[in-house]
C-alpha cells in the first residue's frame, strides 16, 4: 500500500512538472509569439476582404473581388467620382461638335509597374479586350467605327452614331471597369484569364507572396504619379500613405472579429450584422458603412416556361411579395437595410419608385390570389432555387415562398449549394428536367444603376441574362435611352423602363441593405466608396 | 519484409488507379460550373460556353480524361481552373501548415493520452480512471469548434498568452511558430487525446490481465517496468493503428480549425476547390490524400513488428 502512495506520489509529481513545463513553454512560446506578432507591421494595413482572391483578371470576370483587386494595381482612363459624374483619370478627353469622335490625351507620367511608359496603343489594347466582355462595353463597341492610337498619348475613339452615355460607361466603377493593362498582356483573348499582372495602379502586386484565396500583398508603386485634386470615389488624387496593404481571407466571421479586436488585423470590409454587438463593446474599432448605395437584392423569374411565361402570374408573384418582410428576415437591423422600389436603385441620378407601392408597402396577398384566379393558374409547380451556403441569400427565397404559398401558388423549394444554382440556372430545360423557375442574387446598386448595364433589362430572348425575356419594348426603351443626349430625358426614359419593368415583372426589386465594415482606429482619412480603396488611408503609428 | 514493403508500395498502383477514375466521373457528374464562378454573376450564357470552351471543359469526357492522366504521368496535376495557378504549387504552399499542425498535435496527444490511458487502467475503476473517463466522453463531445472558440477567449483574447489567428511557418522562428500553433493543436489534441487514452487503457486493462503481468509483479519488477516495458508495449499495436489514423485524418484536412484558426492548410483549400468545382485542385487533393493515406497505413503495419516481435511479414 505504501509502495503505490509513493508512486502515485511520483505520478503527482511527474503530474505537477509536466503541467509548470506546459505552462513555462506556453509562456515562453507565448512571449516569443507577441514579440514579433506578423500583423503589427508599422505602415502595413492588413485586411480582411469579403471574400478570397482567386481570380485575377479583372476583365474576364465580374466578380467584385478581383474587381477591387484591379483598383489596387490598375489604372482607368476616366473614373466616376461620387456625384455619378466622370472625371479625367489617366487621360483627359475632348469631343467632337457631331458627338461621334472621342479624343482622350494620356497625362504625363504614366508608368506601367516594369517601368514601361503607358501608351495610346496599350489603351487600345485594353479597350478593346473590355469590349468584349463588359455589357456596356459591347453596346459603345456595337457603333464603333474605329478606335486608334493616333500617337503614344492620344487615343481616338470614333462612333457612327452618338452615344452620349460613353463617358459614364468607360468611367463606371463596376462591375467591369476598363483597367488599362500593356498592350502585350490586354491583346489576348477575352474569354482567357491573363496571366501577367502589371498595371499601372498605385499599388503593385507582389506574385510572389500571393497565395490564391489566402492572402494577397501589394506594395506601394513608388512611381506612381497621383492626379491633383482630393480623391472622390474612383476619381482624384489616389495618394498612397502606406507600404504595404495586405489582405487576409478569414473564413470564420468571428475569427476576423477577434483577430480586429486584439489589433492583429486594421479592416473587416463587410462585417455580418449579427455580429456588431460584439464590436460595439471595442473602443478600438469603429464600425460604420462606407458604401451609402449598398446592394439592391432582387427575384428573377424564367420567362420560358410555365407558369411565368405568364405576364399576369409573374404580376401575381410580385404582387404577394412585400420587401420589408424579405429585408426583415435577410438582415433583421432596420438600420441597414430600406425599402426601396426604384430598380435603378434610391439615391442615383436615376432612381425612381414609380409602380413599386405594392411591393413596397407590404404586399398584396388578396390581389395576387385574384390575378392568379383571372389568370387560370393551374397548380403548376414553382421551382424555387435556395442556395444554402451564401449567407445573403439564404432567406429570401425562405420567405418568398411563404408569400407565394400564400397567394396561391404551389411552390416547390429546392436547396443547393450556390455552384450548383449558378449551373442549372444557365439551363433551359423543364423545370421538372433540372430546369427552374425563380432564384434571387443580390447587385452593388452601382452595377444595376443604368439600363445600359443592369443585366436584368436585357430583352433579347436566348441571348439575355439567365430568365432569357424576349422583350422587344424594353429593347426600344434601352434604345431610347441610348440616344437621350440630356439627363433629363434620361431620367424621362429611365422611368418608362421602371415602370414597364415592374409591369412585365423582368425582375423583381426586393429593397435594398448595406454592409457595415469595421476599421481599426488606427487608420483615418478612409474616403467613402462603393470599392473599398485603401488610397488616402493614414495609418497610426 | 523487403517483399512485403515493394509489394505493398506496388498496390499502391492500382488503388490510386481507381480513386482517379472514380474521382475523375464522380466529379463530372456532379452539378457545378467552374466557368460560372471565373466569368461571375452577370455573365451571359455564351460568355460562359466561351469560357467553358477555352478551359477545355466543352470537350467530350474520354478526351478531359486522357489530357488529365497524360499530365499525371509526367507528375503534374494541372492547373487550377479558377487561379490558373499549378495545382502542385498550390498543394505544396497548403500542406506544411496541415502537415506542421497535425505532427504537433499528434506529439502533444501522445505525451498526454498515453499516460493518461495507462494510468486509468493502472487505477482501474478508482476516481482517476472515472475522471480519465469523463475527460474522453467530453472530449469526443464538445464540438472542436467550441473548444477552439473557448481557447481563443481564454488564451488569447482574456490572458493575451498567444494571437487569436494566423500561422507562422516554423522557419520564420520556432516561437513564433509554436505560439500561432498551439491554440489549433490543443484544440485538436481535445478528441484525440480523448480517443487515444481510452483505446490505451482498453487495450492496458486487457494486456494488465495477462499472465506475464502477474508473472513480473510477482518476481517484484517495479511496477513503472511492469507497465510501461511489459504491458505497454504489448498494448501498442491497437493504440499505434489509432494514433496512425488520427494522424491521416488529420493531414486529410481539419477545415472547422483551420477556418476557426485561420490557417491556410489542405482542409480550406479542398473545401473551397469543391464549392468552386475547382476540378483538377480537388482531383489533385483526392490523389493526395489517397495516397497518404496508403503510405500511413504501411507504416503503421511496419511499426507493428517493432512492438510486437511475433508479428512477421
Amino acid at each position: 500500500m505504501l509502495r503505490i502512495q509513493e508512486r502515485l506520489h511520483h505520478c503527482k509529481g511527474y503530474a505537477r512538472g509536466a503541467a509548470l513545463g506546459l505552462l513555462a513553454g506556453a509562456a515562453l512560446v507565448s512571449g516569443a509569439g507577441l514579440a514579433t506578432p506578423a500583423f503589427a507591421q508599422d505602415k502595413t494595413i492588413t485586411a480582411v476582404m469579403h471574400s478570397g482572391l482567386r481570380v485575377l483578371d479583372p476583365i474576364i470576370t465580374t466578380a467584385h473581388i478581383t474587381r477591387n483587386h484591379g483598383y489596387m494595381i490598375y489604372d482607368v482612363l476616366v473614373a466616376v467620382d461620387e456625384n455619378f459624374k466622370p472625371q479625367p483619370q489617366m487621360a483627359d478627353w475632348t469631343i467632337s461638335d457631331d458627338n461621334l469622335v472621342y479624343t482622350f490625351t494620356l497625362r504625363d507620367g504614366l508608368k506601367f509597374h516594369d517601368g514601361a511608359a503607358v501608351t495610346a496603343a496599350d489603351a487600345v489594347a485594353s479597350l478593346t479586350r473590355w469590349g468584349k466582355r463588359d455589357s456596356g462595353g459591347q453596346l459603345i463597341f456595337d457603333i464603333t467605327e474605329s478606335l486608334e492610337a493616333k500617337d503614344d498619348k492620344t487615343i481616338v475613339w470614333t462612333l457612327k452614331s452618338p452615344f452620349p452615355a460613353l463617358l459614364d460607361t468607360v468611367g463606371k466603377q463596376s462591375a467591369v471597369p476598363p483597367f488599362i493593362m500593356p498592350e502585350r498582356v490586354a491583346s489576348g483573348s477575352p474569354d482567357e484569364a491573363i496571366t501577367e499582372y502589371v498595371g499601372s495602379g498605385p499599388f503593385v502586386f507582389v506574385q510572389e507572396e500571393y497565395q490564391p484565396g489566402v492572402s494577397v500583398t501589394y506594395k506601394k508603386f513608388a512611381d506612381y504619379v497621383p492626379r491633383e485634386g482630393a480623391a472622390s470615389w474612383m476619381a482624384g488624387g489616389k495618394n498612397v500613405k502606406v507600404d504595404t496593404v495586405k489582405w487576409v481571407t478569414m473564413p470564420d466571421a468571428q475569427t476576423a472579429i477577434n483577430a480586429i479586436m486584439s489589433g492583429e488585423i486594421d479592416y473587416i470590409e463587410q462585417v455580418q450584422i449579427d455580429l456588431l454587438p460584439i464590436l460595439a463593446a471595442s473602443e478600438d474599432v469603429t464600425v460604420e458603412t462606407r458604401d451609402d448605395l449598398g446592394y439592391q437584392t432582387i427575384g428573377r423569374m424564367n420567362f420560358k416556361h410555365p407558369p411565368f411565361d405568364n405576364k399576369k402570374i409573374r404580376q401575381a408573384a410580385q404582387m404577394a411579395l412585400s420587401q420589408e418582410d424579405v429585408l426583415g428576415t435577410l438582415i433583421g437591423n432596420a438600420d441597414y437595410y430600406k425599402v426601396c422600389g426604384a430598380i435603378f436603385g434610391c439615391g442615383t441620378p436615376l432612381g425612381d419608385e414609380s409602380g413599386s407601392q405594392t411591393l413596397t408597402s407590404g404586399g398584396d396577398v388578396e390581389g395576387a390570389k385574384k390575378l392568379l384566379e383571372e389568370a387560370g393558374y393551374d397548380g403548376t409547380p414553382v421551382v424555387l432555387m435556395q442556395p444554402t451556403d451564401v449567407v445573403s441569400l439564404t432567406a429570401q427565397p425562405v420567405v418568398a415562398a411563404q408569400a407565394l404559398r400564400n397567394a396561391g401558388f404551389n411552390v416547390d423549394m429546392q436547396a443547393m449549394d450556390w455552384q450548383t444554382l449558378v449551373t442549372r440556372r444557365a439551363s433551359q430545360s423543364k423545370p421538372a428536367e433540372g430546369g427552374w423557375n425563380l432564384f434571387f442574387t443580390n447587385w452593388m446598386v452601382p452595377e444595376i444603376n443604368s439600363p445600359l448595364i443592369s443585366p436584368m433589362l436585357n430583352g433579347r430572348g436566348d441571348g439575355a441574362w439567365f430568365g432569357w425575356p424576349k422583350d422587344d419594348a424594353v429593347e426600344a426603351l434601352r434604345a431610347d435611352f441610348i440616344a437621350a443626349d440630356t439627363p433629363e430625358k434620361q431620367k424621362e426614359v429611365a422611368v418608362a423602363i421602371q415602370k414597364h419593368n415592374l409591369d412585365e415583372v423582368l425582375y423583381i426589386p426586393l429593397g435594398e441593405y448595406a454592409v457595415p465594415q469595421a476599421r481599426s482606429n488606427k487608420l483615418t482619412n478612409m474616403i467613402p466608396s462603393p470599392v473599398p480603396v485603401f488610397w488616402n488611408i493614414e495609418k497610426a503609428d | 519484409m523487403l517483399g512485403y514493403i515493394i509489394r505493398r508500395i506496388l498496390a499502391v498502383i492500382p488503388v490510386m488507379t481507381i480513386v482517379a477514375i472514380f474521382v475523375f466521373l464522380l466529379l463530372r457528374l456532379t452539378p457545378g460550373d467552374p466557368a460560372a464562378i471565373i466569368a461571375g454573376d452577370m455573365a451571359t450564357p455564351a460568355q460562359l460556353e466561351r469560357i467553358r470552351t477555352s478551359l477545355g471543359l466543352s470537350d467530350p469526357l474520354h478526351v478531359q480524361f486522357v489530357t488529365w492522366v497524360g499530365l499525371l504521368l509526367k507528375g503534374e496535376l494541372g492547373t487550377s481552373l479558377i487561379s490558373n495557378t499549378p495545382v502542385t504549387q498550390m498543394i505544396g504552399q497548403r500542406i506544411w501548415p496541415t502537415f506542421n499542425i497535425a505532427v504537433l498535435t499528434i506529439v502533444l496527444s501522445v505525451l498526454i493520452a498515453v499516460p493518461m490511458g495507462v494510468l486509468a487502467a493502472w487505477r482501474h475503476r478508482t476516481w482517476v480512471d472515472y475522471a480519465v473517463m469523463a475527460f474522453s466522453v467530453l472530449g469526443f463531445s464538445i464540438p472542436v469548434f467550441v473548444i477552439g472558440y473557448l481557447f481563443i477567449q481564454a488564451f488569447a483574447i482574456e490572458l493575451r498568452w498567444f494571437p487569436v489567428q494566423g500561422y507562422a511557418a516554423p522557419s520564420e522562428g520556432f516561437g513564433k511558430f509554436l505560439a500561432r500553433a498551439i491554440l489549433p493543436c490543443l484544440t485538436l489534441a481535445t478528441i484525440y487525446v480523448a480517443l487515444i487514452a481510452r483505446m490505451t487503457r482498453a487495450s492496458m486493462l486487457e494486456v494488465l490481465g495477462e499472465d506475464y503481468i502477474r508473472t513480473a509483479r510477482a518476481k517484484g519488477v517495479k511496477e513503472t517496468v511492469v507497465l510501461f516495458r511489459h504491458a505497454l508495449r504489448n498494448a501498442a499495436v491497437p493504440i499505434m493503428t489509432i494514433i496512425g489514423t488520427g494522424f491521416a485524418l488529420l493531414i486529410g484536412g481539419v477545415v472547422v480549425t483551420e477556418s476557426v484558426f485561420n490557417i491556410p492548410g489542405i482542409g480550406r483549400l479542398t473545401v473551397d476547390a469543391i464549392l468552386a468545382r475547382d476540378y483538377p485542385v480537388i482531383q489533385g487533393m483526392i490523389l493526395l490524400t489517397s495516397g497518404l493515406y496508403v503510405f500511413i497505413n504501411l507504416v503503421i503495419d511496419l511499426s507493428y513488428t517493432f512492438f510486437d516481435p511475433r508479428i512477421r511479414y
